[in-house]
């Protein structure tokens, strides 16, 4: 029924297509001026726009790509009034306008009185690659890369000509390979010789990644039988690379899987592993963390903007503080009066779990709260045939570091020692003048600190809802338990271990069957080792 | 010891009083049930809903309340607890009395209240969007149907975007499973080979998507234009959409469509590099009609905040309210029997600037609009269906449901009548 109707709508504009294609549409479409093709785009619909956005890239104008830019980011905009097209930015009492071709400032103008020049996908896909024709030839070695990298992905045949030209007078080595495997794009799209779209081909298959995989398969549809063999060989070739990577990608995100398990799990290693304590709170000290990061940015974006990117580490003592504080108030008011008692532990700490959720909750809203990344964690590089994403990278490198701190702490403080003297004997510590109540409570605090300062890694990859502990604290106490209660180096290797054991399994198993083998496999293995990987031996554990 | 008793006596007052005063105004009131999850996982979806309740039922007061009597809100909170839903469902009806209900958000949240309902003969407004695969006497289905939501974003997706080859993504529940089933048959039917369809399943909660993300950008370098079809649940989509801007997959290269995602799941995410990701809906809060806007500054007046949201189930409350008080005025009684039968063939006014129906079938007619994410977290309506979709309870692209038809009108009056064998019990009953 749906379908009918649109096949329907589609014939009708063609039709229209067609008709204004004919009434001298094209020889208007040459002779017109960037500035009067501009000015159509006032109210015009998404075939109209692409129409335009095709004849202002054969202008061949540099001048225009400003104006393609800001449409396609959506910030082109038509006055309602005298249908007079600019680019606008928030700003004043609704948007500051400017010229599209000069720059040049042209006042304000209230929410009210411009409409947006309206984008698809399609026409997203239409301005990048008309973008990237224009600019091949910038001055800017950085927008030259960007521009060829837009063209290997529109892969429009039209540009072969403005690559030739581009390369020719190229001296940058890494921008021409960009542009020749541009240009290789491009031929494989095009009606060109058999001849030529075999060495195009070559030059993709050196590509070596996804996107020429994906090149040299729309390019075998309806090739000739030569052709078509050549194409196949050159996909086995990248097929063969990429396999060889992906087991090294596999590694990866297991590693980066487990850091995310390590930052969840270490605070838990101090209270549940080192003092013993049941603590289902924990993961609410995790949302605690992300929520001071949260907090942290909502006042930074209000009074200090050009702060953002140092948030994080600035939510991060702060973060460590407030959950550190919280920890010790729970183990003040309510743990230390059921020491050797892990059943009402158990309860009591679940109920408190609750009440902080709800807490949460009510001061903040049920709806998630939006965390930004400052920019050094945006994004990703390529290594090789791997994409690493910085975000994954950084928290790798936190969960290691913070796990290096705590080691730190414990070995080489006088407070380690305390810690260390007053779980493996409490009176004998007592006795030898050691606060065993304060330590308690401080040992409590660093474990509930460093669960806050994992909530500030956590906010950039996870949702900061009230929700946020609750998917942490099974995962957590079965690192803790597999790797070895009371070890911190069994946390360590149990998190990157049960890491990668998911990542590998996750592509023939699924994500649903994956946990579940993952899950059997800890079972089977607590049946075996009772202890976990790395067993406290001595009389601590009596 | 004093004090519990001192606590008690006074708690035995209150609750003495709180009886009394409902007595007192029982009399004069109709109570209306509103049966969210205010706390648990599904707190952060429902809460939303209850107060945008609330608020239709301050604006019914203030217009002079239903048949001169007052309506009077009765909030209960099933704690995102599905067993839960039931007992305060029956408290609601038998001891509230309430005309009606307003609630559920999962489907398995509406199975579980659905026996209670049917035994104690009350109504239930659903708002959600879901699988449909059930009509049901007592309940009226306001959200969308597949053929409300995915479908027409299948269809958009292969005809606009020019897709041929499919990732079904999903949360492995019964909503996920089931469309995704309909749009698997679907797609065979119009053509789609096999090899050019992956279906994959995550579990609740799903905050690891680096090999899933990954997988779909190798699907997606097959040398056709690939799309994903999202029913990914609630909480596991940040997650999901921080991983497709990292790893770069750009709307324009290989677009996703959710079907559980709007403005209130947005709230939580930079949306500046998710531009051109798609969403099926039959509302979006950027609709342009007078009625719209309306809604809106209600919505920030009555919630005491500019930032809010409005978002599609609220609309199908909107509705569905709206309808229900017709219904009453039609029937001229708030009786669960006359107003089932009044209901249907009643049209209000939508908030997209067009009329909404209720079927026989209990589902509504709706516009089904396909809206791209912007960077300030709203969609832009880039289709929409130039007529009104019905709701279909049934799917004709499942076998076992194809010949199945709901008409609660007489004299059909069946949920699941069969129209291959002539009877009336098929599927779900």
């Amino acid at each position: 029924m749906a379908r009918s109707c649109f096949s329907i709508l589609q014939r009708v504009t063609l039709v229209l297509v067609l008709a204004t294609a004919f009434l001298g549409g094209p020889a208007q479409a040459q002779s017109d001026s960037p500035a009067e093709l501009i000015s159509r785009l006032a109210g015009a619909d998404f075939r109209e726009t692409e129409r335009i956005v095709e004849a202002l890239a054969a202008t061949g104008d540099p001048a225009v790509a400003p104006v393609l830019e800001a449409l396609g980011e959506g910030d082109l905009f038509y006055r309602r009034s005298d249908n007079a097209v600019f680019i606008a930015r928030r700003g004043g009492a609704g948007y500051l306008l400017t010229d599209p071709l000069t720059g040049a400032d042209a006042g304000e103008a209230g929410r009210r009185e411009v409409t947006k020049v309206r984008v698809n996908n399609s026409l997203r896909r239409a301005v990048r690659s008309a973008i990237g024709t224009l600019t091949l030839q910038s001055p800017d070695p950085g927008v030259r890369m960007a521009a060829a990298e837009a063209v290997l992905k529109s892969r429009d045949p039209e540009a072969i000509g403005s690559l030739d030209a581009a390369i020719g007078r190229e001296q940058n080595e890494r921008v021409r390979t960009v542009m020749e495997r541009a240009r290789a794009a491009a031929v494989l799209n095009s009606d060109a010789s058999d001849a030529d779209k075999i060495a195009a081909a070559q030059t993709i298959a050196e590509k070596s990644d996804q996107e020429a995989r994906a090149i040299l398969m729309a390019a075998s549809n309806g090739a000739s039988a030569q052709l078509g063999e050549a194409l196949a060989y050159a996909v086995r070739q990248v097929e063969r690379d990429l396999a060889m990577w992906s087991a090294a990608q596999n590694v990866w995100y297991g590693l980066s899987l487990g850091s995310v398990l390590l930052l969840a799990a270490i605070g838990l290693a101090i209270t549940f592993g080192v003092m013993g304590v049941i603590n289902m709170a924990h993961g609410e000290m995790v949302m605690i963390g992300a929520y001071v990061t949260y907090v942290v940015q909502e006042i930074i974006r209000n009074h200090a903007p050009f702060l953002f990117d140092l948030s994080l580490l600035i939510a991060l003592p702060l973060a460590f503080v407030t959950a550190g504080a919280v920890g010790m108030a729970i183990e003040r008011g309510i743990i230390r009066f059921l020491y050797g008692r892990p059943l009402e532990t158990l309860l009591a700490t679940w109920g408190l779990s609750l009440i902080l959720q709800q807490v949460v909750r009510s001061l903040f809203g049920p709806t998630n709260q939006e965390v930004g990344a400052p920019s050094w964690m945006s994004g990703a590089f390529e290594l090789g045939g791997l994409t690493l994403t910085y975000g994954r990278v950084w928290i790798i490198v936190f969960a290691l570091a913070v796990f290096a701190v705590l080691v730190l702490v414990l070995r080489h403080t006088s407070f380690g020692l305390q810690m260390r003297a007053v779980t493996q004997n409490r009176r004998m510590a007592s006795s030898m003048g050691i606060r065993t109540n304060w330590t308690d409570a401080l040992t409590f605090g660093l474990g509930s600190g460093i669960a806050g300062v994992a909530g500030v890694a956590l906010s950039q990859i996870d949702n900061v809802s009230p929700n946020l502990g609750q998917s942490y604290i099974i995962d957590s106490f079965l690192v803790v338990v597999f790797g070895g209660v009371g070890n911190l180096w069994g946390t360590l290797v149990g998190a990157l271990s049960l890491g990668v054991l998911n990542k590998f399994l996750e592509p023939y198993a699924g994500a649903v069957l994956g946990k579940i083998l993952v899950l059997v496999f800890i079972i089977l293995f607590i049946q075996k080792r009772p202890r976990g990987l790395f067993a406290l031996k001595g009389r601590a554990v009596e | 010891m004093k004090m519990t008793k001192m606590l008690r006596g006074s708690a035995l007052g209150l609750a003495a009083g709180l009886m009394l005063s409902t007595a007192v105004q029982a009399q004069e009131t109709i109570k209306v049930g509103i049966l969210h999850s205010l706390s648990g996982t599904m707190a952060i979806s429902e809460t939303t809903l209850k107060d945008a309740m609330l608020m239709l039922i301050e604006q019914q007061n203030a217009k002079g309340g239903l048949l001169g009597k007052k309506l009077e809100p009765v909030v209960v909170d099933p704690a995102s607890d599905w067993p839960l839903f039931a007992e305060k469902a029956r408290e609601l009806i038998t001891g509230e009395k309430v005309a009606a209900v307003f609630g559920c958000w999962t489907s398995v949240s509406r199975k579980s209240v659905l026996p209670v309902f049917e035994e104690l003969n009350s109504i239930l407004f659903y708002p959600v969007q879901y699988e449909g695969e059930e009509s049901q006497r007592n309940v009226f289905y306001t959200g969308a149907a597949p053929n409300q939501q995915a479908i027409p974003a299948v269809d958009y997706l292969a005809e606009v975007e020019g897709v041929e080859r499919w990732v079904l993504a999903g949360t492995d529940y019964v909503y996920p499973r089931t469309t995704n089933k309909i749009l698997e048959t679907y797609l065979l039917d119009s053509g789609v080979a096999a090899e050019d369809i992956m279906i994959n399943y995550t579990p609740f909660g799903h905050s690891d998507w680096q090999t899933i993300v990954a997988d779909i950008k190798s699907f997606g370098s097959a040398g056709k234009k690939t799309a994903v079809v999202s029913t990914i649940n609630g909480d596991a989509n940040v997650p999901f959409y921080k991983e497709l801007a990292n790893q770069g997959i750009k709307a324009e290269d290989i677009p996703v469509v959710a079907f559980s995602v709007g403005e209130e799941e947005l709230a939580g995410i930079d949306t500046a590099p998710l531009v051109g990701h798609l969403a099926a809906w039959n509302y979006f809060m950027s609709a342009p009609t007078p009625e719209n806007d309306e809604f809106i500054a209600a919505w920030h007046k009555f919630i005491g905040d500019e930032n809010r949201v409005t978002n599609d189930p609220m609309e199908a409350h909107y509705i569905g309210f709206n309808m229900w008080v017709k219904a009453v005025e039609k029937a001229g009684t708030t009786d669960t029997d006359a107003v089932i039968d009044s209901i249907i063939g009643v049209s209000v006014p939508n908030l997209t600037g067009g009329y909404s129906a209720m079927m026989p079938n209990h589902h509504i007619t709706k516009p089904v609009l396909i809206g791209e994410i912007q960077d300030d977290g709203q969609f832009e309506t880039v289709f929409e269906t130039p007529g009104l979709v019905v709701g279909d309870a049934w799917s004709d692209f499942l076998p076992d449901s194809k010949d199945l038809i709901a008409d609660w009108r007489k004299p059909m009056n069946c949920g699941n009548f069969n129209t291959a064998t002539g009877k009336c019990g098929g599927k779900g009953s």
